[in-house]
């Protein structure tokens, strides 16, 4: 059934009202440069409406079921600790800040890193507090002009995590960002912005879950922009386990100067529609980009990733991997992009993307895409899209291990080159543990 | 040990095995040699249990056991192992951690408990030694960027961890030189024992010289047509197969 104008320009005019409506009550602060930007994107969004199946980008991420859910846009919530208890991972130690509906929780989270060693702000907070650092790098990353998604995240930017570390410093402890949607009382829309930035020589690790407490529709439409100087290093984790009334639609945006080193595993175990953008501009030369990625859409989830590596400048590096295990009805998706442009020389770009598919009825689309302006480049792309491995499986079978102990054995291996990327480990074997569950299903 | 009676097996719509029959007892060394296309291989990957190998006509007794019946995983827990041809390249899994779950598997089958830790890496050690082969190669993604000589010295490691009642060979000696050859050899003869039987599967007499059997079989268009001591092996390597197929249509 297609949707009426009516059903497509709902959700989309709803926003819109609640935005002029939130712009009324401003006083002093629609005058800002920081709420400029802000209504640019809003009208910039306006402009675009959502994307249909007729976008490229979105040609086989249909958004009308998100479109039809009934949001309410108070975002406010009665979460207390004890509610979050049954989301906590065992032994997870480090700097854990809770964002509830998108909006950061200090009560609720642990920051242990001192000061020195990193600086967490909450946006809301650092908007006050330090306007300049907002203003210097907010939507400098992330642009919004094609993209509706980043456009409506931009426009409604109130709170996420500010995090900035200070040039040659090696914040000890990772940290993780956990985002909670309250559904428990009504469908959510959350939009938590995030920046981060690492100094010279600085070396971070941050890791963003998204989980939903509740029954209810969660949409979490979260930015995250990310600055690399010159020798920064990060290990950065997003991670999605997340229930079957979840839509995700997340951007992720990366500028990396010289001989700086970003290393990102994607995970998504559950939920009902993910979309992962990870653009990653590759702006100095030496540096090197290393994308991971793990999805296991089953049910009737979809999971869509989405990847661009813009290498900007010569000799620098990205890897990318990317594996699927698709099951019963489940769709996935991987359109990765790479750029070389005309000046950057002696690049190398590698991407993969490797899938497994369980069941007659799951489906998979994958779409390198590679525009190469240099001459003297190394890049190659591949993928594979098939079966377990008949010859595997009775090879195992032949030394005495039943048929579907083997093909969960195979299965886990086939996910292991990916989730032996997050270093965290107390998060690492919480996924190991939800992936066994999975394959046991 | 071990009855094939008229075994008539093909893979698809071409007959393969045509009537094979053969008796194996315990503390026995069976070769099989024959031409190429004899039937070596699907004799093996029948025995082993195959699905793409369907069985026409005959049986298979193991141990007073019908073998055909069995799965092939119920057949390793009777104690059945193939030594394969061209053993296959599982990433991501090692031989260690695929060895441990096979071994408890078949504990399992058994109404034994399962090795723990210890137990299972002194077993291991001791068999490295007895095979020869290293550490190194046991951790690392079973047979992934392996030699074709480490890929048998891995299926022999896996026969010695594993100790079979009935080990079956297909042509283990296929791509090995003259060194990797003894060794496997060493390891197989290791296991020798009067409980235990081995099938031989070979195109060439080379490997008879170090795993000595005693008795040698022609597999020749799906049947087992002339049979005798070792001696039957070097007048085969002297004088080819084309004898026998001779003496067949005659």
């Amino acid at each position: 059934m297609t949707p009426t104008i009516n059903t497509y320009n709902h959700f989309k005019d709803q926003l819109l009202a609640s935005f002029r409506l939130a712009e009324d009550r401003m006083n002093g602060e629609a005058k800002t440069a920081f709420h400029g930007i802000r209504r640019a994107a809003l009208d910039q969004f306006d402009r675009l409406g959502f994307p249909t199946l007729r976008h490229e980008e979105w040609k086989y991420s249909n958004v009308t079921a998100l479109l039809k859910e009934d949001f309410d846009l108070d975002a406010s919530s009665s979460l207390t600790a004890n509610d979050l208890t049954q989301l906590e991972i065992p032994n997870l130690d480090g700097n854990i800040l809770y964002f509830v509906n998108g909006r950061y929780r200090a009560d609720l989270s642990r920051v242990v890193s001192p000061a020195s060693e990193v600086e967490l702000l909450s946006f809301a907070d650092a908007q006050k507090a330090e306007p300049e650092l907002i203003g210097d790098h907010f939507s400098r990353y992330a642009d919004y002009q094609d993209n509706a998604f980043t456009a409506l995240n931009t426009a409604f930017a109130q709170d996420g995590i500010v995090i900035r570390v200070p040039a040659n410093t090696t914040v000890a402890q990772p940290v993780i960002l956990r985002f909670v949607t309250d559904s428990r009382e009504k469908n959510i829309v959350s939009q938590p912005r995030n920046l981060i930035l690492v100094g010279r020589n600085a070396e971070v690790t941050v890791s963003e879950s998204y989980r939903t407490l509740g029954d209810g529709a969660g949409f979490t439409n979260v930015v995250t922009e990310i600055n690399l100087e010159r020798d920064a290093r990060m290990q950065y984790y997003k991670v999605q386990n997340d229930t079957e009334q979840s839509y995700h639609i997340g951007t992720t945006q990366v500028h990396q100067a010289d001989s700086s080193h970003f290393y990102s595993a994607t995970v998504t175990l559950n939920g009902n529609f993910v979309r992962n953008n990870l653009n990653i501009v590759l702006m100095g030369q030496h540096a090197e980009a290393f994308m991971y990625g793990l999805y296991m859409p089953n049910g009737k989830q979809h999971v869509d990733n989405h990847t661009l590596v813009d290498h900007a400048m010569p000799n620098s590096y990205s890897n990318e991997l990317y594996k699927g295990i698709l099951n019963d009805s489940g769709t996935g998706v991987f359109n990765g992009k790479i750029y070389v442009r005309p000046d950057a020389q002696k690049t190398n770009a590698y991407q993969s993307c490797k899938n497994v598919v369980l069941a007659p009825g799951a489906s998979m689309n994958t779409k390198p895409q590679l525009e190469i302006y240099a001459d003297d480049v190394k890049c190659s792309h591949g993928t594979t899209t098939g079966q377990l491995n008949d010859e595997a499986l009775f090879y195992m079978q032949s030394r005495g291990i039943p048929k579907d102990e083997a093909r969960t054995l195979l299965l886990y291996a086939f996910v292991q080159d990916v989730l032996s990327q997050i270093k965290i480990q107390p998060i690492r074997e919480y996924l190991e543990g939800v992936v066994r569950q999975k394959l046991g299903e | 040990m071990l009855s094939i009676n008229n075994l008539h097996a093909r893979i698809g719509e071409k007959e393969i095995l045509k009537g094979l029959n053969l008796t194996v007892n315990s503390g026995e060394i069976h070769a099989i040699m024959g031409p190429n296309g004899a039937g070596k291989s699907t004799l093996a990957s029948v025995l082993a249990g195959r699905e793409d190998f369907e069985v026409t006509d005959g049986s298979v007794d193991f141990e007073g056991k019908d073998l055909l019946d069995m799965a092939p995983e119920v057949r390793a827990a009777e104690g059945i192992f193939l030594a394969f041809q061209y053993p296959v390249e599982i990433p991501g899994v090692s031989t260690t951690n695929f060895l441990k779950t096979a071994m408890n598997e078949i504990r399992k089958h058994r109404g034994q408990d399962p090795l723990d830790a210890v137990q299972f890496l002194r077993l291991m050690k001791e068999k490295m030694k007895l095979v020869n082969i290293d550490q190194s190669l046991l951790s690392r993604s079973l047979n992934e960027g392996f030699s074709g000589g480490e890929k048998k010295r891995n299926e022999i490691f896996q026969m010695a961890m594993l100790e079979p009642k009935l080990a079956i060979l297909d042509e283990t000696d296929s791509g090995l030189d003259i060194d990797a050859l003894r060794i496997v050899a060493e390891g197989v003869n290791q296991l020798r024992s009067p409980e235990r039987a081995t099938l031989v599967i070979t195109h060439y007499q080379r490997l008879l010289d170090y795993i000595v059997p005693d008795f040698v079989h022609v597999l020749y268009q799906g049947r087992i047509v002339k049979s005798g001591p070792k001696e039957l092996a070097m007048e085969l390597e002297e004088r080819g197969y084309d004898w026998i197929k001779d003496e067949i249509h005659a």
